[in-house]
């Protein structure tokens, strides 16, 4: 009797505690599927362990061979997963509705794991400076937590010390980058922007020389960054106050009309489209931040310039192609509802993206301001294709990101060649008839200003005019007209660099240029070639864009 | 097979790749490598053509499309390649001649520090041309024929150290540019015609009467521009006297066997658009008749031998295009003739140039005499090559020349008659001229004169032994430059009737169709005139040159041998016509450029740098600042959508 009063007890405890458990389902995740991203995570934590267990000496190498190889496993796994259908038949929506896995974030999160291991190569270069106690040096400080100038600071220099942190930061930041333009739901958007964001602001502040700009530029991106995140995350309380949902399809439906069921808790803001309209306009805003489109763009300047240079060009080309890509999927597939909201505003922003870089671009006296506020432009430039809100839109901004960001990765790379007793030697005045002393390098950099500037056969003329051809078609025939003048007018400041570089005496005290070993080589050739091959035969590239042009929902 | 097609145009392609880009490293070996890969290219044109053979011939052509040069909607280039009777006959005549002119010059050039850049643009030069003959499509044509006139341009100047040659290679870009004009317009005109530019549709419908006349006639008329430049036909002949500062190999191989033909293939390749604007064939008669006259009168008056000759190749190419205008009875006469012409013209040049490089690089016939002794090989084959050109019986420009001329009165009505008269004219001043070159040079007595001084030495072409002061020592040219001599001497001899007997004209007719001219005279009077008229020439030259001794310095002539020595004041007209004009338009143009256009975009960039300079100020450096800017930003942002929804 006792026995089988015994058993029902157990079996009712046994039930009670499982209960709650079933409520909470265990998490579908598709690992295949999301192998680029665990990858890149995967190695990013190894490489802290590598930091805390690899004795100093091997650090640096095992560093540098642990970034590459998860950074092109990840590519690796990108194009297995494009080849397998991943970015068309086969696009769905993975991890429980939080990651999409399809073209454009196929075709994005490639773009950025090439520019990741070329800017991984630049940041590797130990050849550029002359040993220091005998220890080789890269760009980055000795040792980041001294006080500069102080007597700390000194011995980690004399030990020998070097920042190796920065590849597992640098693998962090790229992970944020791969989840950014794959984020399908508000939460997933806003946590992917502060992993890549929280290791960039540390990237900033790491230079080996000018030690102090450099912290100051990482404080101003910091600060701003937190501001623009705030309006961020505010403007997602509005849109989940709109849509009872973070979900983009969720909000997308609210948008469209058909709501499926209201939440009570919700009843009072459900359906208010000023909220919707708020929010939008604040996401909105934290997204532009992130490429520098103006009125949100003043920190660039002043942080391309104090970062390390090969930071400088990771920075300008990934952070840029991962947050248009946000942009286009939470425009494209939240607000498709909304386009004839939200597009006269676009319309504005990028007028004054594309003037003001282009504009304030010509009285730029150093080279990497210079290059900073045609990153501005060049914003500005992406914004027009985006605004087409079309099929071809998607495509053209696609192609555009790709071409743009091996360029400006290009392009930097130059920029720390070219150097004095000083370091990096960035004031224009310096450039000068540099052409007559390092024919290669001059031309070289004269090829990645020809396609900053869209000239034909470069593969800034392919994008260009990809962009522009989708704006009119698309309606916005106005907003090429204010391109063509914005790319007249920055092409002055192109063609000076040349001018300057090639028909200018040289100066008696000039910068000499570093010969680069083969890894900052390897980073530049990249650049050129993909810079001409996309001039010169663009078909294919465009092909693959707008194979990749269309977004789950 | 049809694979083999681009392997054509890349061997040597790969040649001019590799030698312009290997560096000094290449410089002992570069002209064996450029030499062996025109030689290469010849072979793959044997195979080809040994297939051909094989074929029946309605079956002969064959396509090979390596890709999609230029896909966009409604506009398609292909990279595509035809090889039919037309081209092979191009393709073995520009590697045959080519590969032995490559030989040659491994010779010519041994003392040239830069021969391994010559090989480079000359292999460059024999890629484009095969690129022009072997192109299934205008604009595959059209940069072949680009790429030619750059390997010219190099080659005219290529050395560049000497002022006259820098300037003749700027001056034959420049006209050539007015031609290639043409060839743009005719492209473009045809695609807004026909919409496509590929050989096949576009002729087939010039030939089905799918455009109107007037629409052909313009396309044919632009076309016949573009081959006036490239073939030096008046009116845009000026630059091919000049183009002879290039090297010799290069004024035989380019400027007298293949490119200047270019024209002659443009218009035989484009026959269906030619057959349907006879308005146009006309116009080309005409060119062809008066530059063959030009060409001919220029040739009699020139002392120096290469000039000569190339009065002579312009004349003979004038025989050509005449051909050619005379629609399916001309085409293959044309062809047949371009190719004999190649033959021996080649080797009158290289027979010239072999001259030149036993006289310490003199050039003025005057102070040649007597160099049969000195030379017998070059004299030899220098001899037959004018016994050719000036059409002897049994020699190969007789059957090709006497085949024109009966075609031209073929024509019919006065025309016929007119430019009969003018063809047979033509042949006699050839004799005429020719005679003069070869007694001047080879017969009577020495009239040499010691090396020029060494100031002007730094000018003489590098590959002479140059002993300044001294006579020269005339010696035979070393075996690389004799063989190809004497296997080109063996073309001139024989081609000509090895076409007649081998049925070229049957060969080509599935390509250029062909009918047969009811000439008003037959073909033994022609014949027989045409054989009379050169042996007045050939006598009056003897009677001048022969009997005679040639004064060392030029008499100064008639009004018409003064006129001809400046080209027929070719130069003088360009000059006040095109050259003073040019300039006071632009005078004009530059005025209103200083005071209106310069004001508008002075002051543009003015303000906008202003603009830039004050926009610049915002950027202050406080984050602060950057943070209001940003909040104002978002405040506008927010406005403005909800301002959107308002309205």
């Amino acid at each position: 009797m006792s026995a089988t009063a015994v058993a029902p007890v157990v079996h009712t405890l046994w039930t009670t505690a499982a209960g709650p458990i079933d409520k909470i389902p265990a998490p579908h995740i598709e690992y295949t599927q999301l192998s680029p991203v665990l990858i890149v995570v995967g190695a990013a934590v190894v490489s802290v362990l590598v930091e805390a267990f690899v004795p100093r000496k091997a650090r640096h190498h095992t560093q540098v061979f642990l970034s590459v190889l998860a950074l092109v496993a990840a590519f690796a796994a990108v194009v297995g997963l494009a080849a397998g259908g991943y970015g068309s038949t086969k696009a769905h929506i993975a991890a429980m509705g939080a990651i999409a896995v399809d073209g454009p974030a196929l075709f994005l999160q490639g773009v950025i794991l090439l520019s990741a291991v070329l800017a991984v190569l630049t940041f590797a270069e130990r050849r550029l400076d002359p040993a220091d106690h005998g220890h080789r040096v890269d760009s980055f400080a000795a040792e980041a937590a001294a006080v500069p100038g102080s007597d700390q600071e000194k011995a980690a220099v004399k030990a020998g010390f070097t920042t190796t942190e920065v590849f597992p930061l640098t693998l962090f930041a790229v992970a944020g980058m791969l989840v950014f333009p794959a984020a399908n739901d508000l939460l997933t958007l806003f946590i992917a922007l502060e992993v890549f964001s929280l290791p960039l602001y540390l990237l900033c502040a790491v230079a080996r020389r000018k030690r102090l700009m450099s912290q100051e530029a990482a404080v101003k991106y910091f600060l701003l960054g937190a501001f623009s995140s705030a309006f961020l995350l505010f403007g997602i309380a509005l849109l989940y106050g709109y849509a009872g949902s973070v979900s983009y399809a969720d909000i997308a439906q609210v948008v469209s009309g058909d709501v499926p069921a209201v939440d009570p808790a919700l009843a009072q803001t459900m359906g208010n489209d000023v909220l919707l309209l708020i929010g939008f306009a604040m996401v909105l805003m934290g997204l532009l931040f992130k490429v520098g489109a103006v009125p949100f763009h003043m920190w660039t300047p002043d942080v391309y310039q104090g970062a390390p240079t090969p930071v400088t060009g990771f920075m300008a080309a990934a952070t840029k192609v991962a947050a248009f890509g946000a942009m286009l999927r939470f425009l494209y597939v939240v607000l498709p509802g909304l386009t004839w909201d939200w597009r006269p505003v676009m319309w504005g922003v990028a007028i004054v993206t594309m003037l003001g870089g282009a504009v304030v671009a010509i009285t730029q006296t150093d080279i990497k301001r210079l290059l900073a506020y045609s990153s501005i432009a060049h914003a500005g430039f992406i914004l027009a294709g985006v605004i087409a809100a079309t099929p071809t839109g998607v495509s053209s901004v696609l192609f555009y990101l790709a071409a743009y960001s091996f360029v400006t990765i290009g392009a930097f790379a130059v920029v720390t060649l070219v150097r004095d007793a000083g370091g990096e030697a960035t004031h224009l005045s310096k450039w000068a008839g540099l052409g007559r002393r390092s024919p290669l390098v001059a031309a070289v950099f004269a090829v990645f200003l020809l396609a900053f500037a869209g000239i034909p056969l470069t593969s800034g003329f392919s994008g260009k005019f990809a962009v522009f051809k989708a704006a009119a078609d698309g309606g916005a025939g106005a907003l090429v007209v204010v391109g063509v003048i914005s790319s007249a007018v920055a092409a002055f400041f192109y063609i000076r660099v040349i001018v300057l570089m090639f028909f200018s005496e040289p100066k008696a005290d000039g910068p000499t240029v570093a010969v680069p070993s083969g890894l900052t080589s390897v980073a530049i050739t990249a650049g050129v070639v993909v810079t001409l091959a996309l001039g010169f035969a663009p078909q294919y590239f465009l092909d693959l864009a707008s194979q990749a042009s269309v977004f789950v929902r | 097979m049809d694979n083999l097609i681009a392997l054509l145009v890349a061997a040597p392609l790969l040649g001019a790749a590799v030698l312009l880009t290997g560096g000094r490293r290449l410089d002992k070996a570069g002209h064996w490598l450029g030499t062996l890969l025109a030689a290469v290219s010849f072979v793959i044109g044997l195979v080809l053509f040994a297939d051909m053979l094989g074929k029946s011939a309605d079956d002969r052509t064959l396509h090979q499309t390596l890709y999609t040069w230029i896909p966009v909607e409604g506009f398609q280039a292909d990279i595509a390649f035809q090889l039919d009777q037309l081209s092979m006959t191009f393709v073995l005549l520009i590697t045959g001649v080519g590969t032995l002119i490559h030989v040659y010059s491994i010779g010519y050039m041994e003392h040239d520090e830069r021969r391994r850049r010559f090989f480079g643009y000359l292999n460059l030069f024999v890629a484009a041309m095969l690129l022009l003959v072997l192109a299934d499509n205008y604009l595959l044509l059209y940069f072949g024929w680009e790429g030619v006139g750059l390997a010219s341009y190099l080659l005219i100047g290529f050395w560049q150290h000497k002022p006259s040659a820098a300037t003749a290679a700027k001056k034959a870009f420049l006209v050539n540019r007015v031609g290639d004009m043409g060839l743009s317009i005719a492209i473009m005109l045809m695609f807004t015609t026909f919409g496509t530019f590929a050989f096949g549709p576009v002729l087939d419908a010039a030939a089905g009467g799918d455009a109107s006349e007037g629409k052909l006639t313009a396309v044919a008329l632009m076309l016949l521009l573009a081959a006036c430049g490239k073939s030096a036909q008046v009116p845009l002949q000026s630059w091919l006297g000049d183009a002879m500062e290039g090297p010799t190999p290069v004024s035989a191989l380019i400027h007298a066997a293949t490119m200047v033909t270019a024209g002659v293939y443009l218009i035989v390749r484009s026959a269906d658009i030619f057959n349907a604007a006879p308005d146009a064939q006309l116009v080309v008669t005409v060119v062809g008749a008066v530059t063959l006259l030009f060409g001919a009168i220029v040739g009699c008056a020139k002392d120096d031998i290469k000039k000569a000759l190339a009065g002579s190749t312009m004349s003979q190419i004038g025989y050509m295009v005449l051909a050619a205008g005379l629609g399916p009875i001309g085409y293959a006469f044309a062809i047949m003739h371009l190719v004999t012409h190649g033959f021996f013209k080649a080797g009158l040049f290289l027979g010239a140039g072999s001259v030149m490089h036993g006289m310490n690089d003199e050039v003025d016939m005057r102070k040649y005499g007597g160099l049969r002794k000195y030379m017998p090989v070059t004299f030899v084959t220098f001899g037959l090559g004018y016994l050719a050109i000036i059409g002897f019986p049994g020699l190969s420009g007789f059957f090709s020349k006497d085949k024109i001329i009966e075609a031209a009165f073929a024509k019919g009505g006065t025309e016929g008659w007119i430019l009969g008269a003018c063809a047979l004219l033509g042949a006699a001043i050839t004799a005429y001229y020719m005679t003069r070159v070869m007694i001047m040079t080879f017969f009577g007595e020495k009239r040499w004169q010691p090396a020029p001084d060494p100031d002007k030495a730094a000018s003489v072409e590098p590959g002479a032994d140059a002993h300044p002061g001294e006579l020269p020592h005339p010696h035979e040219s070393p075996k690389s430059m004799t063989l190809p001599m004497i296997l080109l001497a063996v073309g001139s001899v024989g081609a000509g009737a090895f076409f007649e007997y081998a049925g070229f004209v049957e060969w080509l007719e599935p390509v250029t169709g062909f009918e047969h001219g009811h000439s008003p005279l037959s073909a033994a009077a022609v014949t027989t005139a045409t054989v009379v008229v050169m042996l007045l020439g050939v006598g009056v030259a003897y009677l001048q040159y022969g009997r005679r001794p040639v004064p060392a310095v030029a008499p100064r002539g008639s009004l018409l041998t003064r006129a001809a020595r400046r080209d027929l004041l070719q130069d003088d007209f360009n000059h006040v016509v095109f050259v003073r004009g040019g300039t006071h338009l632009t005078r004009s143009l530059v005025y209103v450029d200083h005071s209106l256009v310069d004001g508008v975009v002075n002051g543009t960039a003015a303000s906008v740098g202003g603009l830039s300079g004050r926009l610049r100020k915002l950027q202050n450096g406080y984050a602060r600042s950057y943070a209001v800017s940003m909040f104002g930003g978002t405040a506008v942002l927010i406005a403005a959508t909800l301002l959107m929804r308002a309205v």
